[in-house]
């Protein structure tokens, strides 16, 4: 009879897991014993103390690396610390405006129009489930970038997924739509986790192990049968490809983007990029890095047609918020890129490029929330003409970050895109470097579009106007903006952390 | 102090921006007095520092350095040749002349005086940076920032249809510089293989590379220099641009923003990549000639003053790449002085022509006629300016045209030979619409038109004055152009071509 050995923990290293998870339960318990009239208070506290608590944790184990913090199952090392810290800091600016409770339904299991609905509208309640659904997505992100074993990836995978399915479908106006977002995003992700899955369990055939570094050493041997690891490789990569967006997995992007309340968009479309870039980075960067020839063709084509895909058809969009989402998934091509180079360079780039992009997305999102007329938020694009004259600084600060986006030196942008190209252009893969780009330059023009309708047109007379921002909002804003110009600025500082801190240990 | 002439020069206009941002913005006369003095004083030590100027030596001089991101080997770095110090004393020169002359020009704009004069401010700090800059990559950043203070000047102040010349100029010079980036990452990544990333010009002058990339990276400088310039058949933004646009704020465009382009070529491409630039020699020259040739024609046919000087311009850019690419000193010196002189030329003609058309409400060519017995002192600003513009002998753009043509000649005979014909189109395209407007009857609508007022004149004498100087002791400058002149050919590798008498005696 074997002995029983209980499993060895180092609960400091995953206290940042711990705390949000453990946040996550207290909002549960709240929700069910609190009265209505305080819970949205106590929910915002509960989650921003949460977070808070969690990213200082971060920091103060910044230094450590471990394979072993939870029975081999994550590695916290430099790059998991970074890609922690990112999503905890978007997680934090996202509440910020999920504290704005006008965007969500008041009570979600209604129908849309039904009599229960308009009782709930009646009765001023407040949706606050939200929070808890928030915090279990972060704790899903928190792991999914450290975990290493094919088994704590899917389960990281399904727990970041599932509270965004919800919260996809969560919108005060244009219920309908959000709700078939919601119904799109969960089909189409199932199908993606179930390819993930079925991947791993060609991987696990091939190699015999479930464990990244088992792979490794399955790769490295080159012992087993190719065709496992292929297939087993296409299918895992499909899962990830769909949660970063990248063409052909991008269907749902503009759809869900668009349907879900803009501050889940804005959550959502930061931070579930930097941890699903972040365990793409760990699972090619270590299990799979040898057999490069394997898998950095086919990820060159995708990269490529994603950069493409994304600039061109974005032009072609008149709503704001989709037409940010097939930024996206521009983005999502140009971090691919990052993966592919798969050099130091291209790991410190990729975690750079994320910082920056998720919090210029998070302002971005957070500007389209505040331009409003009496039914709701405004996104048909032309309704925006003449915002610089409405509201300089709003309209100001949005084309800062569309120039950001747009890669315009003296921004962030600027600098992630010279240094994701430059690591890719180090490998040898010039193409790609060319094909970025002449994406950018395509991209530049649809972010252009939208600063001459804000500058450059009269305002049209439809009730359109900029509301004033509630102090969280405003704080959102703000910060990214001077985030996005600092980091264009003085990107040192970051730049250096990254690069002394960003090391994948086996 | 000696060597913060350049950083303190730069910030001057920024510190005026400042001064006016915090004006009230009722008291427009304060502004714009705020901004010419600004523009004068920033003149007054431009000019102080160029008496320290040392000619005879060919290395950088006010050389200051600070390290600015040093991960990426990216410097603060500056430093001026004697081709720079005189783009830099064009610029300076010509902002309070434009401040000047354009007194009441931001009056029909889409936004406050106060906004049109902190723009043009922060574009003066650009134009000084980028002609100071001796690293690549801040050179690309004043490069690419430069583009938005002028985008939003054409399109929040100028006339017509503002809004898309633009935007075209804004996608155009986009494009290109996005280019020359893909060139930048290359030369970045080359000097990391070759001893340490570095953006230094004269450290990357030494670099090692096989032909076929030095001609890729050729390219991407050229093809963004021959946009901004612009050469055939990368000239189309500019017309347009330049119709559109104030008139001072076209003359800063082509008077200033324009030679960014050329210097750009004899800075970039000779030094860096001196065998691609002798591979693509014959192609550029072809390209110059037909510049030349299919300006000027191009400007005979025009209805509109704005559009024709912008005509003018692109066949005296062809003038100047051609003297670039000629590779002898002469012509060297000759394209450098061209577009000092050329600066200067075109702000009269931009000047006069704007006056014209502000009096007159049009600035069709048909609408005027007999301004000479109506306007008598505008009338022969104007003639003055077009003698100019097709280089009279006496007035300051002979001696650069003829440089030019006779150090083409000494290399390129049947190039030099075709580039003369633009000189008889420049009579053609310069004479017939002098007499059209100028001369014969005073026709309907100009019977009342005021003469220049005494602003005016004291803002148009010094151009005058420069035009007539220069034209015949144009020495001062030439001492201070020709040594950096024939550093760039040497480096380039190529040397004068001897005379047929020199040759005998050897």
């Amino acid at each position: 009879m074997t002995t029983f050995i209980a499993p060895a923990l180092s609960y400091s290293l995953l206290a940042p897991i711990l705390i949000v998870l453990g946040g996550a339960v207290l909002g549960v318990i709240a929700e069910a014993f609190l009265s209505r009239a305080i819970r949205p208070t106590v929910q915002l506290s509960i989650a921003l103390g949460t977070l808070v608590l969690a990213l200082a944790q971060v920091w103060r184990i910044r230094h450590a690396s471990s394979l072993t913090a939870a029975m081999s199952s994550v590695t916290v090392d430099g790059p998991a610390i970074l890609l922690q810290g990112s999503v905890l800091i978007i997680a934090i600016l996202g509440v910020f405006l999920i504290a704005d409770q006008d965007h969500f339904t008041t009570l979600a299991a209604a129908l849309p129009g039904s009599p229960e609905e308009r009782d709930a509208q009646r009765a001023g309640e407040k949706l606050t489930e939200v929070y808890p659904l928030t915090l279990f997505a972060v704790a899903g992100m928190l792991l999914f970038p450290i975990a290493t074993d094919l088994i704590t990836l899917f389960v990281a995978l399904e727990v970041l997924s599932l509270p965004l399915y919800l919260m996809a479908g969560l919108s005060r106006r244009r219920r309908l739509l959000s709700q078939e977002a919601a119904l799109k995003y969960f089909l189409l992700g199932a199908f993606s986790s179930a390819f993930f899955l079925f991947g791993s369990a060609f991987l696990y055939g091939y190699s015999g192990s479930l464990s990244l570094a088992g792979i490794h050493t399955a790769v490295e041997a080159s012992s087993g049968n190719q065709v496992f690891l292929l297939i087993g490789l296409a299918f895992l990569s499909v899962g990830l490809l769909f949660k970063v967006s990248a063409v052909p997995f991008h269907a749902w992007t503009p759809d869900v983007y668009q349907g879900a309340p803009t501050p889940v968009t804005a959550f959502m479309a930061a931070a579930t990029k930097i941890a699903a870039f972040g365990a793409m980075l760990r699972i090619f960067y270590t299990a799979f890095a040898n057999a490069y020839w394997e898998w950095r063709p086919l990820l060159t084509i995708i990269a490529v047609i994603t950069m493409l895909f994304g600039a061109v058809v974005a032009i072609a969009q008149r709503d704001i918020k989709r037409m940010l989402a097939y930024s996206s998934i521009a983005h999502a091509g140009f971090l691919i890129t990052g993966v592919l180079a798969l050099n130091k360079s291209g790991l410190d780039a990729t975690i750079f490029y994320l910082f920056a992009y998720g919090i210029a997305t998070i302002g971005a999102f957070a500007i389209v929330t505040l331009v409003r007329d009496s039914s709701g938020e405004v996104t048909d694009m032309n309704r925006w003409a003449g915002l610089g004259k409405r509201s300089p600084f709003i309209a100001t600060v949005f084309a800062t970050l569309l120039l950001a986006f747009a890669g315009i030196p003296l921004t962030s942008g600027f600098i992630g895109k010279f240094s994701i190209f430059s690591a890719a252009y180090e490998s040898g893969n010039k193409a790609v470097v060319v094909v970025g780009v002449l994406s950018s330059a395509i991209a530049a023009y649809f972010y252009i579009r939208v600063i001459v309708l804000m500058f450059f047109t009269d305002p049209l007379d439809d009730g359109t106007s900029v509301v004033i921002p509630s102090i969280l909002t405003r704080a959102t804003v703000i910060i990214s903006f001077a985030v996005t110009i600092f980091l264009g600025v003085f990107p040192t500082p970051l730049l250096n952390f990254i690069s002394s801190t960003a090391i994948f240990i086996r | 102090m000696s060597n913060a002439w350049l950083t303190s020069l730069g910030l001057l206009p920024l510190l005026g921006a400042f001064l006016v941002s915090v004006l009230p913005e009722k008291n427009t006369l304060l502004i714009k007095r705020a901004a010419l003095g600004t523009t004068l004083v920033v003149a007054g030590v431009a000019i102080a520092m160029a008496t320290q100027f040392q000619r005879d030596n060919v290395n950088f001089q006010f050389v200051e350095t600070h390290q600015w991101i040093p991960s990426l080997g990216i410097n603060y770095a500056v430093g001026v040749d004697g081709i720079a110090l005189v783009l830099i004393l064009l610029s300076v020169l010509l902002a309070p002349i434009v401040v000047l002359a354009g007194w009441n020009e931001a009056l029909g704009g889409r936004w406050s005086v106060k906004t049109f004069y902190i723009l043009l401010l922060i574009l003066e700090t650009m134009m000084i940076g980028v002609f100071a800059s001796t690293d690549v990559f801040l050179f690309y950043v004043f490069f690419e920032a430069m583009l938005i203070p002028v985008y939003f000047l054409i399109g929040g102040y100028g006339s017509g249809a503002r809004s898309a010349a633009a935007v075209k100029f804004l996608i155009y010079s986009l494009f290109g510089g996005l280019l020359m980036l893909a060139s930048i990452i290359a030369l970045y990544v080359l000097s990391g293989d070759q001893g340490g990333h570095t953006f230094d010009i004269n450290a990357l002058s030494h670099l090692h590379m096989s032909s076929t990339t030095e001609n890729m990276l050729f390219l991407g400088f050229f093809i963004a220099f021959a946009i901004k310039a612009p050469v055939w058949p990368f000239h189309t933004w500019l017309p347009d641009a330049a119709e559109s646009a104030t008139p001072g704020t076209s003359v800063l465009l082509l008077g200033v923003l324009d030679k960014v382009g050329t210097f750009g070529m004899i800075r970039y491409c000779l030094t860096l990549f001196p065998h691609a630039t002798k591979t693509f020699t014959p192609i550029i020259l072809v390209l110059a000639v037909i510049s030349i040739i299919y300006g000027a024609f191009l400007a005979i046919g025009q209805k509109d003053f704005k559009r024709l000087i912008a005509y003018t311009s692109i066949s005296h850019f062809g003038f100047i790449t051609m003297g670039i690419f000629a590779m002898t000193s002469q012509g060297q010196s000759g394209a450098t002085l061209y577009m000092f002189n050329h600066g200067f030329s075109t702000a009269a003609l931009f000047l006069v022509a704007g006056w014209m058309s502000s009096r007159r409400g049009s600035s069709r060519i048909a609408d005027f006629g007999g301004l000479q017995r109506v306007t008598p002192v505008m009338a022969w600003v104007f003639f003055f300016a077009g003698m100019s513009s097709l280089a009279l002998p006496g007035l300051s753009s002979f001696v650069s045209e003829f440089l030019v043509l006779v150090g083409t000649y000494t290399r390129y005979p049947v190039a030099a030979v075709i580039g003369a014909f633009g000189i008889v189109l420049a009579a053609l395209y310069i004479l017939i619409p002098v007499q059209r407007a100028l001369h014969g009857p005073v026709t309907e609508g100009n019977e009342n038109l005021p003469d220049l007022n005494l602003r005016e004149k004291v803002a148009i004498a010094p151009v005058v004055a420069v035009i007539l100087v220069l034209g015949f002791y144009p020495s001062p400058l030439l001492r201070v152009i020709n040594p950096g002149a024939a550093h760039s050919i040497a480096q380039a590798g190529f040397s004068d071509p001897l005379s047929s008498i020199e040759k005998a005696g050897k």
